[in-house]
C-alpha cells in the first residue's frame, strides 16, 4: 500500500486509504484535557513507580497526535504551567507507555528550576495506546497527564 | 558529517528563556529489528543525555527505546551569563557523543 507521489500530504493520504475514516481528525495535538479526561491505564511499571500515590490530573499537559500514521516517530510535547521558583519546582517528568515492550520511555530531569516547561521530542509507539506523563515536584507532589494515540503503522512489528 | 545539530537563538536577554533544540544522529536500535540476513540487530540506544550551562547541569534525559531514532529534544533554560552549552550523550555500547553551542546573553 504505497502512497503514490502526489501533492497531497502523505499522512492525510494514508489516513484516507488505510483508516478508511472520513472523520477529518486532522493531526491536531490532543491535549490531556480533550473531552473526558483519559483514564489512567494500568501499567505495572507506572503502578510501582507511583507506590500508592495519586497524582493530580492538572497542570501537566501531554500532547500527542490523536492519529499517528507512523509509530516510529510520533511528535510529543510536554508543557507545565509555572511558577517553578521560588517554591516547589519540577524535578522530573516520567513518560510511560501502555503497550511498548519497554514501558519507561524517558525521564526528563531538571537539576535547576526551568524558566518554563515545554519539552518537545519524538517517541516510538508499538501500536495504538495511551501514554502517561507524571511530573514529580521538589515537595513530592505529583501531577499526571494521559494521552491516547491511534497508530496506523506500529513500530516494532515484523522486526521493521 | 556532524552527529548532531543544535539550534539556539543568536542572543537572549538575561533571565529570559533560551530555546534549545538538538537533534542527534543515532539509529536507536531497539533490539527488535532483524537485518537482511535475518539476524537480530542488537539493542543500542542512547541511554542518557545531559546539558550543562557553563559547567552547571541544567537539563538531562534518561532515554530508552521509547524515544525515536535520531533523537530530538527541544527545551528551555534560563539565560544567565554568556557562555557555552555543553551536550553529552552515552549509548548502550558506551559510545559517548558531545556537542557545544555558544550562548550570548545581553
Amino acid at each position: 500500500m504505497t502512497a503514490p507521489l502526489s501533492r497531497t500530504p502523505v499522512s492525510r493520504r494514508r489516513l484516507l486509504q488505510s483508516a478508511g475514516a472520513w472523520a477529518l481528525v486532522s493531526p491536531l495535538l490532543a491535549g490531556a484535557s480533550a473531552a473526558a479526561a483519559q483514564e489512567m491505564p494500568a501499567i505495572p511499571a507506572l503502578t510501582s513507580f507511583l507506590a500508592g500515590r495519586s497524582p493530580r490530573r492538572e497542570r501537566l499537559r501531554l500532547d500527542l497526535p490523536t492519529l499517528a500514521d507512523n509509530g516510529q516517530a510520533v511528535p510529543m510535547r510536554l508543557t507545565m504551567a509555572g511558577p517553578f521558583a521560588p517554591g516547589p519546582t519540577v524535578r522530573a517528568i516520567h513518560l510511560f507507555s501502555e503497550v511498548n515492550p519497554v514501558p519507561e520511555m524517558a525521564v526528563f530531569e531538571f537539576p535547576i528550576p526551568p524558566p518554563k516547561v515545554e519539552i518537545d521530542s519524538r517517541v516510538r509507539l508499538a501500536g495504538s495506546q495511551r501514554v502517561v506523563a507524571v511530573a514529580v515536584m521538589s515537595d513530592g507532589a505529583l501531577f499526571a497527564a494521559v494521552a491516547e494515540v491511534i497508530v496506523t503503522i506500529a513500530a516494532c512489528l515484523d522486526g521493521s | 558529517m556532524a552527529d548532531s545539530r543544535i539550534n539556539v537563538p543568536a542572543a537572549t536577554r538575561r533571565d529570559e528563556a533560551i530555546e534549545v533544540r538538538i537533534s542527534i544522529r543515532h539509529a536507536m536500535e531497539t533490539g527488535y529489528r532483524t537485518d537482511e540476513g535475518g539476524k537480530p540487530v542488537p539493542r543500542n540506544v542512547i541511554r542518557s543525555f545531559a546539558c550543562r550551562y557553563n559547567g552547571d547541569p541544567v537539563f538531562a534525559v534518561r532515554v530508552s527505546s521509547g524515544i525515536a531514532a535520531n533523537p530530538y529534544f527541544r527545551f528551555f533554560v534560563t539565560a544567565r551569563e554568556s557562555g557555552t552549552l555543553d551536550f553529552e550523550w552515552i549509548d548502550d555500547a558506551g559510545a559517548r557523543g558531545t556537542a557545544q553551542a555558544a550562548v550570548k546573553v545581553v
